[in-house]
């Protein structure tokens, strides 16, 4: 894939936990139906013996990889981010937080992406919720290849994560030999005016938006914050105290996930002022996704507008 | 043929877990002591006979796993590891004590030989499925077992475990149900009538085996049987049991769900257990 490619993050890790699997024999993949959605298609197929599908039962599914955990797994539990995040929330608390096993929540669908799914479908509450339980971590990829890497990386490193996929095709925003690391953001745009931090698919919207900063003569600072916890305060607080104006963005509820983290930095710090972007506490509807996300003032023109307004 | 002498040490041996669980719950002045009660004699057969463990070796890969998926019973279960040396005995005075091992539900990455952490309930029986199928995939040999309470099945996850058990033909998944005819606020037909779970569970796959809980020559004949069926069946024990079982004034009642006796009540106990069920 060139950078510019349209290609979805969810297929990033359908192709990734092939690989993982076919190098460790510990790697499963435990489906709830609707594997085919979330790209374990390949890994189906190719690995039938590390592969389980328990149905439509999500929690069972999660309680379930819990336990093959104890044994040295490493299982991958795949579903929606509403099911993966809400549906099993309990579970991934007791079974998989509470006892800190390896287990990889990996869900596609993430944010307003299943956008013609309507409301019951999108997820906008799962990364706040699920970064509220102490022992996960929360990842969310922006392209296709942040998102082969990050769940290369959630496999190599021992926990519980929630790894958030979207439907989507995004533009590959990362070369090939591109390093993530889990936990430390990516400074995508230097710039001293006004720092943008996003995660998932927004990054593209901020890249744009700061690519129309320039063009006014405001030069925007773009990071990559994949990781919603642990949040790479070391970034954050560099934006504090370089610039001390931030705009974030993410395609969530404003509450309680990435916008949340970094006001909670800058609450902290005592100095900085910060706008969020994101999903605003409202349900979404059946609509077309880009509908979904100008409703929300998910945009690049808003990102501008926003940045503008800290100048 | 049933051998006498072992029923009669393991009938000693569920004595010894009923009094030392009775005294945790007295001294911490907390904890579930009916649910304890009912489970003691599985519990007993389960730890000094049937599970293949190393106490030594809590973590040993081709262990029996017990999962008590009713966490709340721990009491029971913290005793039965307390004597067979999985930590100091006098860890067991310690029960849900700022700093213990032994927290008011079990804990796994606190205390050694608990296979799962467990106490919202539902749950471990889901978690044991996973452990039985990563053995049949790697070929080993251990067993699964899981009690589950008769309140516990009105949880769905309950369901959604036995139904993959089934699928995935995991015949050494076996579901120990600890049917003692109470849960918090009545009983289990006020609660959720209706639930005849020997034919339940076998409309889901499982063989069936119906026991009396507290009959220990009983309970071992049903574990003999299990091992011998390599069926591909999932095995569920349905045992009838007395909630409080051995002390009079806990049996059958719903007061004694989760309180903890007092000083004279706790002495009355002491004594009828020593007399013997």
């Amino acid at each position: 894939m060139a950078i510019g490619d349209m290609i979805a993050t969810r297929d990033g890790f359908g192709e990734e936990i092939v690989k993982l699997g076919q190098e460790d024999r510990n790697i499963y993949v435990v489906d709830a139906d609707i594997g085919k959605s979330c790209k374990t298609g390949k890994f189906m197929k190719a690995l039938p013996e590390q592969y389980v599908n328990v149905g439509i039962a999500e929690q069972n599914a999660a309680a379930f990889a819990a336990g093959l955990a104890t044994t040295g797994k490493v299982p991958f539990v795949v579903t929606y981010a509403v099911f993966g995040s809400l549906r099993m929330c309990e579970m991934i608390r007791q079974e998989i937080c509470y006892t800190n096993l390896n287990v990889k929540i990996a869900c596609s669908h993430g944010g307003l992406t299943p956008a013609n799914d309507g409301a019951s479908h999108q997820a906008i509450e799962d990364m706040g919720v699920l970064r509220t339980i102490p022992n996960m971590t929360v990842i969310q990829p922006a392209d296709y290849v942040s998102a082969k890497k990050l769940v290369r990386a959630a496999a190599e490193t021992y926990g519980p994560m929630f790894l958030r996929f979207t439907r989507d095709a995004v533009p590959v925003i990362y070369d090939e030999s591109a390093e993530f690391t889990i936990g430390k953001a990516v400074k995508l745009r230097e710039g001293g005016d006004v720092a943008i931090i996003a995660v998932g698919d927004t990054v593209r919207l901020a890249l744009e938006a700061a690519a129309a900063l320039h063009e006014q003569g405001v030069e925007a600072r773009v990071l990559d914050m994949h990781t919603v916890k642990p949040l790479d305060t070391e970034a954050v607080n560099a934006c504090i105290a370089d610039i001390g104006k931030i705009v974030t963005v993410e395609d969530h509820n404003i509450i309680n996930a990435l916008g949340s983290a970094v006001c909670e930095c800058v609450a902290e710090a005592g100095r900085g002022i910060v706008r969020r972007i994101g999903v605003q506490d409202q349900f979404g509807e059946s609509a077309p996704y880009e509908r979904l996300l100008a409703k929300n003032g998910i945009t690049t023109e808003n990102i501008v507008a926003q940045a503008r307004s800290l100048l | 043929m049933m051998n006498e002498e072992k029923v009669m040490q393991l009938k000693e041996r569920a004595k010894q877990l009923r009094k030392t669980a009775v005294t945790m719950i007295y001294e911490a002045q907390s904890g579930h002591p009916g649910g304890s009660l009912s489970a003691a004699d599985m519990v007993a057969a389960l730890y000094f006979s049937e599970l293949n463990i190393d106490p030594k070796d809590p973590n040993w890969p081709e262990r029996d796993r017990f999962v008590l998926s009713k966490g709340h019973v721990c009491p029971i279960l913290y005793a039965a590891l307390g004597l067979r040396g999985y930590f100091p005995e006098a860890v067991l005075h310690t029960l849900r004590q700022e700093g213990s091992m032994l927290q008011g539900h079990p804990s796994m990455v606190k205390c050694p030989g608990i296979d799962i952490s467990t106490g919202s309930l539902g749950q471990g029986a889901a978690c044991a499925v996973g452990m039985a199928l990563a053995g049949k995939r790697d070929g080993k040999d251990y067993r699964v077992f899981t009690m589950v309470g008769d309140g516990e099945v009105n949880e769905g996850i309950v369901w959604e475990a036995m139904m993959c058990a089934n699928k995935y033909k995991l015949d050494n998944y076996i579901m120990l149900f600890d049917n003692n005819g109470l849960q918090l606020d009545g009983t289990t037909d006020e609660i959720m009538p209706g639930l005849d779970m020997s034919k339940k569970a076998a409309d889901f796959g499982f063989d069936v085996y119906d026991i009396d809980g507290h009959d220990m020559a009983q309970i071992l004949e049903a574990f003999d049987r299990i091992r011998a069926a390599k069926n591909g069946r999932p095995k569920f024990i349905n045992a009838r049991t007395v909630k409080g079982k051995g002390v009079d004034y806990m049996e059958n009642s719903l007061d004694w769900h989760g309180k903890a006796p007092n000083k004279a009540q706790y002495e009355s106990a002491m004594e009828q257990l020593e007399r013997g069920i």
